[in-house]
């Protein structure tokens, strides 16, 4: 039992010593300083700058979660306290569905109806919100679901005590329930940010993926997930190299996110 | 206990029988349906004959082809000259430009295309069109379709202001057909389907010769690419057999099919 | 929910925050459903036409434009079941890690804790990649369903321990003093106590787990591959459903009707699996804990 568990740390390192491995001649070659201030990403003409695309990721992920964040946590609450148990059986089958539908069906979905009608409204179409609009709907299901089951761990006993001093609805939900279950749910957020962050074929379809910092959420970009997907298919030597040290930034733009989470004060009731 | 050993002995036989029956071909996912489905006539006419094909790249058809790990590569461009191995080419698609079907622009000149691309012409009033700006979709560095059209206008890539790039023909074709000012370029043989079942795009003529299938077989349309099939060496056996069929006419139904170009 | 206050309290004076909140609760609830909605119309309206009897019993003809996708339904049941096999047992020891803290294991439930975090994080074309690095070449399965079924365990590993742990520590929570009073082993407790009690997140847990890995394309393109045929064994390449949507929309021009219908297919898929577990799993409940 306790071999089994220590299986997934075991696997990280694999694949984090893995993709350091096939990082690691290009990153001898070109070095981090030029993957930072190299004059653009043109790898056919020897230029290197990943920048614009971590900008990309992070600004994708950022406002994916500010969408799906809200929406999911209202679902998990809606689930919990409101809904009579045919409307949550359903929603949370809805929610399950959502789950298991491939990022590549989202993705057209967003290409053939969102971006024309975000076109509509400022040009390109194919931009940082749609991208956000697209993977919102993708993480929204983790975070409802996970935060549905931290909801569902705060104990009866406490919620009963709650209505037993009077509190109102609004009260023991958020005063009472949404504190105790804080750390299922931010634990839901971090994995939804995760797999943000990975993302590849729904937000290669909407993005644009045009390689700069976005200066509006109009603006086309390019995650560095999507870019593998993109350039992996015909990259050959150097270019391939640089490849792989992008998604070897890309792990370690996530190790980051977590431990910062983890740094994150603590009030005294976990 | 000898009825285990047999067995044994059976099947490892039988693995070995099996290798010379057996084809793995991977790479381009622009070639891979084509060649899916000639493999699948060439084991209907071959009984016990498996061919797997695998997706992956270009790239990686070139990869595999050279260190062995696939019997064929399959690569959607010509190949250069340092690069190792073989080519049979199987098919020729072409690149064309396409925009939006409401778009009034019936041909544009090639100096407009290279003003349209580096962003010199901004708005689609300046070469006829209606009061848009002119949305340009260019496809990702690397990619064969970027290279023809890059060598025929004598571009690089570093001067292309793009507003939407795109990896795969169909990404392109609906990316163009979802924006009345879009334009971008995509293989002939793709939005010549698209085209045809109603998709909302229409294929622009290059100097004056018209987009079509026949036009890009006789040689008189000037953009397009062969679609190969790699092999480490000369190849044999098995693979010889299948390259040879795949470049007979027994299948150019099925290039055409996918609205390719066969090759003769 | 018979517990908690009604929304209203008292005649005179409306108790106008609890009725924003429910307002937005169901707010939020219905942004999702109209998406998810708009989506499904969005398939039936282009797919629709696509769906037979014949399109879920027969192979793909002229690349998959006509014909039907049972060989790719058959390698998509055979790829989850191999990524369920591993992934549960796995799930189910990670969780009780995390959840049932023992004095000496605080570092260790940190180290998988973070481990899990970042293996959510690994981008599925690197999951591809090193899948099949690891169970193509490495462990000799070449283009096979069992490879694809190993990577996506990996893939839908996190999430799963996540929400089984949140349930496993509730439960352990209520009930592990009494187990321990009553001298049950560490096993027994998980297995005969704490998970049927937990059993709603482990309905979730396996609902999210099975989502991830049928949603799942860019990985299996590289470990279970692209090949269409039915497959013969687990050793055998097969091309799942997410694949083929992806192949249909993408690469093969014509193909978007029965993109959409496949699609449609896997939605059923995902809603018929899900259903199961759900029925399955909270048909019986010995304990109303939490109700």
């Amino acid at each position: 039992m306790l071999a089994l568990a220590a299986i997934p740390a075991l696997l990280v390192v694999v694949i984090i010593a893995f993709v350091a491995r096939a990082s690691a001649p290009a990153l001898a070659d070109i070095g981090l300083l030029r993957l930072f201030s190299d004059p653009g990403w043109h790898p056919t003409a020897d230029a290197f700058n990943l920048w614009p695309m971590l900008a990309g990721s992070l600004a994708v992920m950022a406002l994916a979660l500010a969408l799906a964040l809200p929406l999911g946590l209202g679902c998990a609450v809606c689930l919990r306290f409101f809904a009579p148990p045919p409307a949550s059986r359903t929603l949370r089958l809805l929610l399950a569905l959502a789950a298991g539908v491939p990022s590549v069906v989202y993705g057209l979905w967003g290409l053939s109806e969102l971006v024309p009608l975000i076109a509509r409204w400022r040009q390109p179409g194919a931009s940082l919100l749609a991208g956000a609009v697209v993977l919102a709907l993708m993480v929204l299901p983790t975070i409802a679901l996970t935060a549905e089951a931290a909801l569902a761990a705060v104990p009866a006993t406490v919620l009963r005590g709650a209505a037993a001093l009077g509190l109102s609805r609004w009260g023991t939900v958020v005063g009472v329930a949404l504190p105790a279950a804080r750390r299922g749910i931010m634990a839901g957020t971090v994995l939804a940010a995760a797999r943000a962050l990975g993302e590849t074929m729904g937000l290669l379809m909407v993005c644009g993926n045009v390689v700069q910092v976005p200066g509006s959420v109009f603006d086309p970009v390019r995650t560095l997930a999507a870019n593998i997907v993109l350039e992996m298919a015909y990259a050959t030597g150097a270019h391939r190299g640089a490849l792989a040290v992008s998604g070897l930034v890309l792990l370690a733009l996530v190790l980051a996110l977590l431990l910062l989470v983890e740094q994150a004060p603590r009030r005294a009731h976990g | 206990m000898i009825a285990r050993l047999l067995v044994a002995v059976l099947a490892v036989a039988a693995l070995g029988a099996g290798e010379s029956t057996r084809l793995t071909v991977t790479g381009s996912s622009t070639v891979a349906p084509l060649v899916t489905e000639i493999a699948k006539r060439f084991e209907a006419r071959h009984p016990g004959v498996r061919i797997d094909v695998q997706t992956g790249g270009s790239s990686r058809g070139l990869a595999d082809a050279e260190s062995g790990v696939a019997d064929i590569g399959m690569v959607s461009r010509a190949l250069k000259p340092d690069e190792p191995v073989l080519a049979h080419t199987i098919a020729r698609d072409g690149v064309c430009l396409i925009v939006h079907r409401s778009n009034p622009v019936v041909a544009l000149s090639d100096q407009q295309v290279v003003a349209i691309y580096t962003g010199q012409v901004a708005g689609w009033k300046e070469v006829g069109g209606p009061d848009l700006p002119i949305v340009v979709v260019n496809k990702a560095e690397g990619r064969s379709t970027l290279e023809v059209f890059c060598g025929h206008f004598k571009l690089k890539n570093a001067d292309i202001k793009a507003a939407v790039v795109i990896g795969d023909n169909e990404q392109g074709v609906k990316t163009v057909a979802g924006n009345p000012a879009a334009i971008g370029y995509v293989s002939i043989g793709t939005a010549e389907s698209d085209a045809a079942v109603g998709v909302a795009i229409r294929l622009l003529p290059m100097g004056g010769i018209a987009p079509s299938v026949g036009n890009v077989r006789s040689g008189t349309f000037p953009l397009s690419r062969p679609l190969n099939l790699v092999t480490k060496g000369v190849p044999t056996g098995l693979a010889a057999r299948f390259i040879a069929f795949a470049t007979s006419d027994e299948v150019f139904d099925l290039v055409r099919d996918l609205n390719l170009v066969p090759i003769r | 929910m018979a517990d908690l206050a009604p929304v209203r309290r008292g005649p005179a004076r409306a108790d106008w925050h609890s009725v924003v909140l429910a307002a937005l609760a169901w707010g939020a609830a219905a942004v999702v459903v109209g998406a998810l909605g708009w989506i499904v119309v969005d398939l039936l309206g282009a797919g629709a036409r696509r769906l037979s009897w014949q399109f879920l019993t027969t192979a793909p003809q002229r690349s998959g434009r006509s014909g039907g996708i049972a060989p790719m339904l058959v390698s998509t049941a055979l790829i989850l079941a191999t990524c369920l096999a591993v992934a549960v047992p796995l799930a189910i020891a990670a969780a009780a890690v995390l959840a049932v803290p023992v004095s000496s294991g605080a570092g260790r439930a940190r180290r998988l804790r973070i481990g899990l975090d970042l293996l959510a994080g690994v981008p599925s074309i690197i999951f591809g990649l090193f899948g099949a690095e690891l169970f193509c070449r490495v462990l000799g399965l070449g283009f096979s369903i069992l490879s694809g079924g190993l990577t996506l365990a990996c893939m839908a590993l996190p999430i799963m321990v996540r929400v089984l742990a949140a349930g496993l520590a509730a439960a352990a929570g209520e009930h592990g003093a009494g187990a321990a009073a009553l001298g049950l082993s560490r096993t027994t407790t998980l297995l005969r106590l704490l998970l049927p009690a937990a059993a709603p997140a482990f309905a979730a847990a396996l609902a999210l787990g099975v989502g991830r890995a049928l949603a799942e394309t860019a990985a299996l393109i590289f470990t279970s591959g692209y090949v269409d045929r039915m497959p013969g064994s687990l050793l055998d390449s097969g091309r799942a459903l997410s694949v083929h949507i992806y192949d249909l929309a993408m690469n093969v021009p014509g193909g978007d009707a029965s993109a959409h219908a496949t699609a449609l297919v896997l939605m059923a898929l995902v809603l018929a699996v899900d259903g199961l577990s759900a029925w399955l799993l909270l048909r019986r409940r010995p304990w109303p804990a939490g109700a």
